[in-house]
């Protein structure tokens, strides 16, 4: 059932431009020891209520192309456009989520969630309620009034994925949101986000290392090259959702692995001794 | 054999919950006992042996009084001390608040307008290597011997690290938070209030701490220099009469004030982030 949809959605044309495109992106920092090129001539694209990843080694410019996209830095050259329109200042249509869970230590976890209601002028007592409903279900029931200081590293990340998810964004994008946390609590925040994002259409762009977290959420992974970060490979995923923990050892999840795995092998980002 | 293995587990885990948590709580009150007693108990070590020294050596008064000579005078003069304690607190105060009223806005001029701040601060900087206390006679020919100058000088030597520390709370922050404000759509008003200053009031009240202490000096200097009463002047009066006992007592009376200062800039703090207390002691569940 699931596999003829997504054939359907495969095989039929999309009429409509895509969401996000970024066109001939190049990102070139200047330092002291002269320029450093973080992003050259990069092309994507994503569709509305896409699952994108962009996997690749550190220093690729996953990061970049994310801030970039966000419309926090500007580009050196190329443009990105969202819905056709050109992306000029920071969007403020976007839940961004860091490396970091970047909470504010004078909130608590519900307060934090709340920054997002504030900023936007929202209607507090809805957004509370909704807030509320946010933290449970990431499994944060019974730790709204708590500080960051006294929440584990994963549930300070959760906090931050309630933020970002507080006004309904149309476009999510994390970078490398589970980055810092053992591989248990990724596991799980994986399956959590996989369950929220199933309820809403939001699209992701999802900066990871994790080959093995990107086959598993994404629609579509965008393998990157070292340094200068270039678009190496698309790879389309075509998994049934929802996606199960075990699902990671079937053939075809781990043909996908494999076959970032063949690229990172060939560009020389892993060596076999 | 088996069977006395079973017995020595014969707990429930809630009892072994209770008796561990008990066991904590009667551990932790301990600890805190003598955190409060060892250094009571040592200060009154030291006070006993230097009277027992003070009376042994047969030390003159006038060199070294023995602390209940001190104690005595303190008594004696239990009135003067209180009255010239009273006028140097507010000399401090006062000083204090204007650095405050006027280090914080300068901070935040610093901190907003790089060219204010390019050209301002080398001057700042130079005028804090000029030791301040060496401008004190200066205050006194302009402002004559009254409360000002005191003031004067106990804001010009309290003022600087209020302003440092403020100036480098707003500029550390994480470029993240930044920039999660604009993607929230924050104005620059509304990311300093919610996000900059909160972030930045740890450092300021790092300031405003050192800055309390100097201001009792610069009070005390200001006395010294062109005062008719106050602890400072009395000091001196004290020094003077070689009534040595009372210039302890005027150093101790000093002492109390700077704590009991300090103490309250203190419970300000506290009283402005509640959240870095009732973090502490908290059971962290790990990672989750």
């Amino acid at each position: 059932m699931q596999a003829s949809l997504n054939a359907v959605a495969a095989t039929s044309p999309s009429p409509e431009p895509a969401y996000l495109q970024v066109q001939s992106l190049s990102k070139v920092y200047p330092t002291d020891d002269g320029p450093v090129r973080a992003l050259d001539r990069v092309s994507m694209s994503q569709r509305k209520g896409e699952f994108v990843s962009l996997v690749g080694p550190s220093g690729c410019g996953k990061s970049t192309l994310m801030m970039l996209a966000a419309g926090l830095t500007p580009a050196s050259d190329g443009q990105i456009l969202v819905e056709n329109q050109r992306v000029t200042k920071p969007r403020t249509d976007i839940g961004i989520v860091f490396q970091n869970h970047v909470l504010l230590d004078w909130r608590t976890a519900l307060e934090n969630v709340m920054l997002q209601a504030e900023a936007r002028k929202m209607d507090l007592r809805a957004a509370e309620a909704r807030a509320r409903e946010l933290l449970v279900a990431v499994g944060l029931r019974g730790f709204e009034n708590k500080y960051p200081k006294s929440l584990s590293g994963g549930m300070r990340q959760r906090v931050s994925i309630c933020r970002a998810l507080l006004h309904d964004p149309a476009h999510l994008l994390m970078d490398e949101p589970f980055g810092a946390l053992d591989a248990l609590t990724r596991d799980q925040l994986v399956l959590d986000l996989q369950n929220i994002c199933s309820k809403r259409s939001v699209s992701i762009l999802f900066v990871t290392h994790s080959i093995a977290e990107a086959v598993f959420l994404s629609d579509r992974i965008i393998v990157m090259t070292p340094r200068p970060g270039k678009v190496d490979r698309i790879i389309d995923i075509d998994l049934p959702r929802p996606r199960t923990l075990a699902m990671r050892e079937s053939p075809e999840f781990a043909a996908y692995s494999r076959e970032v795995l063949d690229i990172f092998l060939a560009r020389g980002v892993l060596r076999e001794h | 054999m088996p069977a006395t293995v079973e017995q020595t587990s014969g707990l429930s885990i809630e009892q072994v919950e209770q008796r561990v948590q008990s066991e904590s709580r009667s551990r932790r009150s301990r600890s805190r006992r003598t955190e409060i007693a060892s250094p009571i108990l040592v200060a009154i070590g030291i006070v006993v042996a230097w009277e027992v020294a003070a009376d042994f050596f047969k030390v003159p008064t006038y060199l070294f009084p023995a602390p209940s000579e001190i104690l005595a005078a303190c008594r004696e003069n239990a009135s003067l001390l209180l009255r010239a304690s009273w006028v140097t607190t507010v000399e401090i105060l006062l000083g204090y608040a204007l650095s405050i009223v006027i280090g914080i806005p300068l901070a935040l001029g610093l901190f907003h307008w790089p060219i204010f701040a390019k050209s301002v601060y080398p001057l700042m900087i130079s005028t804090q290597a000029m030791p301040k206390v060496a401008i004190a006679p200066l205050f006194v020919v302009w402002f004559g011997f009254g409360l000002l100058p005191k003031i004067l000088i106990a804001f010009l030597i309290a003022f600087f690290p209020i302003v440092i520390n403020t100036v480098m709370g707003l500029s550390a922050i994480e470029q993240e938070k930044i920039f999660l404000a604009r993607s929230m759509g924050l104005s620059g008003f509304a990311t300093f209030r919610l996000i900059r200053l909160p972030n930045a009031l740890p450092s300021i009240f790092a300031g405003l701490k050192i800055s309390i202490t100097l201001a009792v000096v610069g009070a005390v200097v200001g006395e010294f220099v062109g005062g008719d009463s106050g602890l400072g002047y009395q000091l001196m009066v004290a020094n003077g009469n070689m009534n040595t006992a009372l210039l302890f007592g005027g150093v101790l009376a000093l002492t109390i004030l700077g704590l009991m200062l300090f103490g309250a800039v203190e419970l300000v703090e506290r009283m402005a982030m509640p959240y870095r207390d009732r973090a502490t002691g908290e059971i962290g569940s790990g990672t989750m």
